[in-house]
C-alpha cells in the first residue's frame, strides 16, 4: 500500500511527465483531448487520495524525503490535514478545469502554448502544498508562478496581455523575495530550513512580527491583498478561461495555504496585534475588491476583482482566528478558522464556475465586455442557469454554500465581546460592518453581472447569434453548481471534514455537527445560532412553487401584449438599455468620488444641435497612480542614469573597481 | 626563539622590500625601466617565497619560488621587452596622473591596508599578520598602477605585480597546496600570452597600444 504522500507525489510526477508529453504532442490534433483526459484522471486520483486522508479519521502526518535539491537537506514533502484539505481544493479545481478544458480547449487558437503548461501548473500547485522545507517550498512556488505566467502569456499577441504578463512577473518576483526573507528569518542563525525544525524553534516577537509582515507581502501579493493586487485583475483574465478559473479559484488559495502554514503553523502561538494587521488588511481588501468589481464592465476582469474581495473575506476570517487563538479561546478560533477554510472551498467552487461561464460566453460570442452582451438567457439557457447559481452562491444567498461560510464568519465576529483586548473588541464589529458592506456590494455586483449579460436584449450582433456551448463544458459547470448546492444544504459534513485541520493547526475544534439532528449546523451553541440549509431550501422551494401555482391558478390566462412607453422614442435601440455602467452609477456616486476620484462629464449639445449628448466617466485607480507609478518612475529614472555606466572607458571601469575596493576597505577599517 | 625572530625579521624585510619596489613602479615613466623594476619585484618575491619555504619547512614552496623566478623574473619581463621593442614604443613616456599624487595615494593605500589588516587579524600569527598586511599593500599598489597608466603594456605589468601580492599572501599562510600555486602560475602565464597576442592585435588595428585609442574607436568620452 502506497503512503498518501507517495500517491500524491506519483500524481505530481504524472503531471510533470504529461507536460513533457504535451510538448511532444503539441501540434497533433488529438493533443487537447489526450492531455485534458489524462489530467482529469490524475487530478481525480489525487483528489481521492487527499479526500481519503481528510475523511479517514485521525491519521499521523507522513513525510517523504527525495534526494534532490540542496545536498545536505534533500527535498522534504509531507502530508498532513492542512495539506490534505488544500490538495482537495487544488485537485478538485484541477479536475473541473480539465473537464471544462476538454470542451473549451477545442476552440483554443494556439493549444501548443497552453497544453504543456497546464499540467505543469497543476503539478506546481500540488508541490507547494506538499513541500515540507523552505527550499522546496520556494522552488515549487516559483515553478507554480512561472507555469502560470506562461499560461497568462498564452495569447501574448492580444492587446494588454504582454503588459499583464510583465506586471505579473515583477509582482511574483517581489512576492518571492519577501517569502525568501521570511524563511530566512524563520530558519534563524542555525539555518535549518526543514519545516519540522522551524516549528520546534521558538521565535522572538520581533522575528514573528517581521515574518508576519513579509508573509502578508509574499503570500498576500499572490493572493491579491490590496494594495498588492494590481497584477491580479490584469493577469487572471488574460489566461484562457479554464486557467483563469484555476488561477482565481485555486492559486490564490495556495497563497492562502502558504500564509496559514507559516503564520499559524510554523510561527507557533500568535500574538494579538498580529490579528489587527490581518483584520485591517482583509477588510480593506474585501471592500476595495468589490468596489473595483462594481466599476468594471469586462466580465473576466470583474470576476478577478471579485476574487480579491473573497480573498479579503478569507483573510478577515483568518485574522479573527489569530485573535482568538492569541487569547487561547480555542472554540471561537476553530470557528473562524473553519469558516475561512470553508470559504476557501466555496470560493474555489463558485469562482471556477463563474469563470467557466465567462469562458462559455466568450467562446460563443467572442465578447468579454458586458455592455456588448445581453439577452443570452434565450440563446444559452443552460449556461445562464448555472451562472445564475454561481451568482447566487457568490452573493452569499441561501441555500447555497456562500451563505454558509459567510454566516459562519459572522458567527465568529459575534464572538468578539469575549476578546479581552479593547482594541479588538472595538475593531472586530467594525470589520464585521465592512464585511456586511462587502457582501451587499457583492450581491449588487452579481445582479449587475447576470442582469446585464444574460437578461434584456442583445446589445451586439455577436450576442444575438450566440449558441449554447458544448456539453462537456456544460457538464463541468453543472458539476460545480451541484457542489455549490450540496455544500450549501449539507454544511455539517463539510465542517466535520474540516475539523482535523483545525485540530492540527489550532488544537481546538468545533462540536461534531453530525450529531446535530435534522442536518442543522450549530457552531457554538443552540442559543448562539443555528442554520439548516436543507430547511431553507425546502422553504424556498415550497413558497416558490406555491407562488407559481397561485399565479397560474388565479391570474388571468389571457396573454396581453401592450406597447411599452419608450419615453417618447418609438424604437428604443438595445444600446439604450440599462448598462453595466448605469447600474453601477449610484454606487460610483457614493463611494467612487472619494476612492476612485470618479467624475462624470456630460457633454450636452447646444439646443438645435443634432449631435448626440455624451457622458464620459473618469475613473482613477489611486493605488496604481499613487503607489506604483512613483515607484516605477523612480526605478526608470535611476535606470536611465545608471545606463551611462555601460559606456565608460576601460580605465574608468578599473578606477570604479579600485574605488569600490578602497571604499569597502575603508568602511571595514572604520567600523570594525 | 632567536631563530623565530630572525625568521620573522628576514621575511618582514623581504615583504617590505616588495612594497618598496611596488612604490618604485609607481614613478617609472619609461617602459624599459618599468619592466626592469618588475623583474626586480618578481626576484624579491621569489626570495621571499624561498625564505618562507625554508622557515615553514615546506619543500613545495621552493617550486613556487622557482616558478616565480623563472616565469615572472625572467620569461615575462624578457617577453615584454621584446614586445615593446617590436612595437617600437620603448621611447614613450606615459603617465596619466602626476607622480606626486600617485605616490601620496600609494602611501594612503599602504596605511589603509596596515590599519585594516592589523586590526582584523588581531589574534592571528604575527608573522602571517605582517605578511598579509604587506600583501594587501602590494595588491592595492598593483591596482593603482593599472589605474594610473594608459599604456596597455604597463597595465599588464600592474596586473602582474598585483598577482605577485596574491602569491605573497598565499605563501605566508601555512598549508597552501602546491596544485593551487602551480595553477595560479600557469593562469598568469596564459594571461600573459593572451594579453601579448592582444597587444599585437590592438597595435595592428590602431597603430598604438595606448588604450585611449580604443576609447576613441568606441566613440566615447574619456
Amino acid at each position: 500500500m502506497m503512503s498518501a504522500v507517495a500517491l500524491q507525489m506519483a500524481c505530481v510526477a504524472g503531471l510533470l511527465g504529461l507536460a513533457i508529453l504535451a510538448i511532444a504532442l503539441s501540434r497533433s490534433k488529438i493533443a487537447t483531448a489526450v492531455i485534458y483526459t489524462i489530467t482529469l484522471i490524475i487530478c481525480l486520483a489525487a483528489l481521492a487520495g487527499s479526500l481519503r486522508w481528510l475523511l479517514g479519521g485521525p491519521a499521523d502526518a507522513t513525510g517523504l524525503i527525495l534526494p534532490i535539491g540542496l545536498p545536505w537537506l534533500g527535498a522534504h514533502f509531507r502530508m498532513d490535514a492542512l495539506a490534505a484539505f488544500f490538495l482537495v481544493v487544488v485537485n478538485l479545481g484541477g479536475a473541473a478545469a480539465s473537464l471544462y478544458g476538454l470542451g473549451y480547449g477545442r476552440h483554443e487558437s494556439s493549444p501548443h502554448r497552453v497544453l504543456p503548461f497546464f499540467p505543469a501548473f497543476l503539478a506546481g500547485m500540488n508541490l507547494v502544498v506538499l513541500a515540507d522545507d523552505a527550499f522546496s517550498y520556494l522552488l515549487c512556488w516559483e515553478f507554480m508562478s512561472l507555469a502560470s505566467w506562461a499560461l497568462v502569456m498564452a495569447h501574448h499577441r492580444e492587446a494588454g496581455n504582454a503588459r499583464a504578463g510583465y506586471i505579473y512577473l515583477v509582482m511574483a518576483s517581489f512576492g518571492t523575495l519577501a517569502l525568501l526573507l521570511a524563511f530566512g528569518l524563520l530558519a534563524g542563525p542555525t539555518g535549518d530550513y526543514g519545516f519540522a525544525a522551524i516549528r520546534n524553534t521558538p521565535h522572538t516577537p520581533y522575528v514573528a512580527a517581521l515574518v508576519l509582515i513579509l508573509m502578508l507581502i509574499g503570500a498576500g501579493s499572490k493572493a491579491g491583498l490590496v494594495p498588492l493586487h494590481v497584477w491580479l485583475p490584469l493577469a487572471h483574465p488574460a489566461a484562457p478561461s479554464h486557467v483563469s478559473a484555476l488561477m482565481s479559484g485555486v492559486m490564490t488559495k495556495v497563497a492562502i495555504y502558504g500564509f496559514i502554514r507559516v503564520v499559524f503553523d510554523l510561527l507557533g502561538q500568535p500574538s494579538w496585534p498580529a490579528s489587527v494587521i490581518v483584520l485591517g488588511l482583509g477588510s480593506i481588501t474585501a471592500v476595495m475588491g468589490i468596489l473595483y468589481a462594481m466599476m468594471e464592465t469586462d466580465l473576466k476582469r470583474l470576476l478577478a476583482y471579485s476574487t480579491i474581495e473573497n480573498v479579503g473575506i478569507i483573510f478577515v476570517s483568518l485574522g479573527l482566528a489569530l485573535a482568538f487563538q492569541a487569547n487561547g479561546q480555542k472554540l471561537p478560533a476553530a470557528l473562524a478558522f473553519t469558516a475561512a477554510l470553508f470559504h476557501v472551498l466555496n470560493h474555489s467552487f463558485f469562482k471556477s464556475l463563474l469563470f467557466f461561464g465567462a469562458g462559455a460566453v466568450l467562446t460563443s460570442t467572442g465578447e468579454r465586455d458586458m455592455d456588448k452582451l445581453g439577452g443570452l438567457i434565450h440563446r444559452m439557457p443552460l449556461t445562464s442557469f448555472v451562472v445564475l447559481i454561481g451568482c447566487v452562491a457568490i452573493s452569499a444567498l441561501p441555500p447555497f454554500n456562500g451563505f454558509v461560510s459567510e454566516w459562519l464568519i459572522f458567527q465568529a465576529v459575534l464572538q468578539s465581546p469575549e476578546l479581552p483586548q479593547w482594541a479588538l473588541k472595538i475593531m472586530v464589529p467594525a470589520v464585521g460592518a465592512m464585511l456586511a458592506l462587502a457582501a451587499a456590494l457583492a450581491a449588487a455586483c452579481f445582479v449587475k453581472v447576470f442582469g446585464v449579460t444574460f437578461l434584456g436584449r442583445p446589445r451586439s450582433p455577436a450576442a444575438e447569434t450566440a449558441v449554447e456551448v458544448d456539453r462537456i463544458s456544460l457538464a463541468a459547470m453543472f458539476i460545480l453548481a451541484t457542489l455549490c448546492l450540496l455544500a450549501g444544504i449539507l454544511p455539517g459534513p463539510v465542517m466535520d471534514a474540516l475539523s482535523p485541520v483545525a485540530v492540527e493547526i489550532l488544537g481546538g475544534r468545533l462540536p461534531v455537527q453530525a450529531h446535530v439532528p435534522w442536518l442543522s449546523i450549530v457552531p457554538v451553541s443552540e442559543s448562539r445560532g443555528s442554520y439548516n440549509g436543507l430547511l431553507v431550501m425546502v422553504f424556498i422551494a415550497i413558497s416558490a412553487s406555491l407562488a407559481v401555482y397561485f399565479i397560474h391558478r388565479f391570474a388571468s390566462h389571457a396573454l396581453r401584449r401592450g406597447p411599452a412607453w419608450g419615453c417618447g422614442f418609438d424604437d428604443a435601440v438595445p444600446a439604450a438599455q440599462y448598462s453595466g455602467g448605469s447600474f453601477a452609477q449610484p454606487i460610483r456616486r457614493v463611494f467612487g468620488t472619494l476612492l476612485f476620484h470618479a467624475r462624470d462629464h456630460v457633454d450636452m449639445p447646444a439646443p438645435g444641435d443634432t449631435r448626440p449628448a455624451r457622458l464620459r466617466i473618469e475613473l482613477h485607480d489611486l493605488v496604481w497612480e499613487r503607489l506604483y507609478q512613483p515607484v516605477s518612475g523612480a526605478v526608470g529614472f535611476s535606470a536611465d542614469r545608471l545606463n551611462a555606466l555601460q559606456f565608460l572607458t576601460i580605465r574608468r571601469y578599473l578606477s570604479l573597481v579600485f574605488a569600490t575596493l578602497v571604499t569597502l576597505l575603508l568602511v571595514l577599517a572604520i567600523w570594525s | 626563539m632567536q631563530m623565530h625572530s630572525l625568521a620573522f625579521d628576514v621575511s618582514h624585510t623581504l615583504a617590505g622590500g616588495l612594497v618598496l619596489i611596488s612604490f618604485m613602479m609607481l614613478y617609472q615613466d619609461r617602459l624599459y625601466s618599468l619592466l626592469n623594476v618588475f623583474a626586480l619585484h618578481a626576484l624579491v618575491l621569489a626570495l621571499s617565497v624561498a625564505w618562507q619555504a625554508y622557515i615553514q619547512d615546506a619543500p613545495h614552496l621552493y617550486v613556487t619560488a622557482v616558478i616565480a623566478l623563472v616565469f615572472k623574473a625572467i620569461v615575462i619581463p624578457v617577453g615584454l621587452h621584446r614586445i615593446v621593442k617590436q612595437l617600437g614604443i620603448h621611447r614613450d613616456i606615459e603617465s596619466a596622473v602626476g607622480i606626486g599624487m600617485t605616490m601620496l595615494a600609494g602611501m594612503g593605500l599602504v596605511a589603509l591596508s596596515m590599519v585594516l589588516m592589523l586590526r582584523v587579524t588581531a589574534d592571528a600569527d604575527p608573522l602571517a599578520r605582517e605578511d598579509l598586511a604587506f600583501a594587501l599593500s602590494v595588491v592595492l599598489l598593483g591596482l593603482l598602477v593599472m589605474v594610473t597608466r594608459r599604456n596597455a603594456v604597463s597595465q599588464v605589468v600592474g596586473f602582474m605585480s598585483l598577482e605577485n601580492g596574491l602569491v605573497l599572501a598565499a605563501t605566508g599562510a601555512k598549508g597552501m597546496p602546491l596544485v593551487v600555486e602551480i595553477s595560479v602560475a600557469f593562469s598568469i602565464l596564459i594571461a600573459f600570452i593572451v594579453i601579448g597576442i592582444f597587444l599585437f592585435r590592438i597595435r595592428e588595428r590602431f597603430d598604438s597600444v595606448d588604450v585611449s585609442a580604443l576609447d576613441d574607436f568606441r566613440g566615447e568620452r574619456r
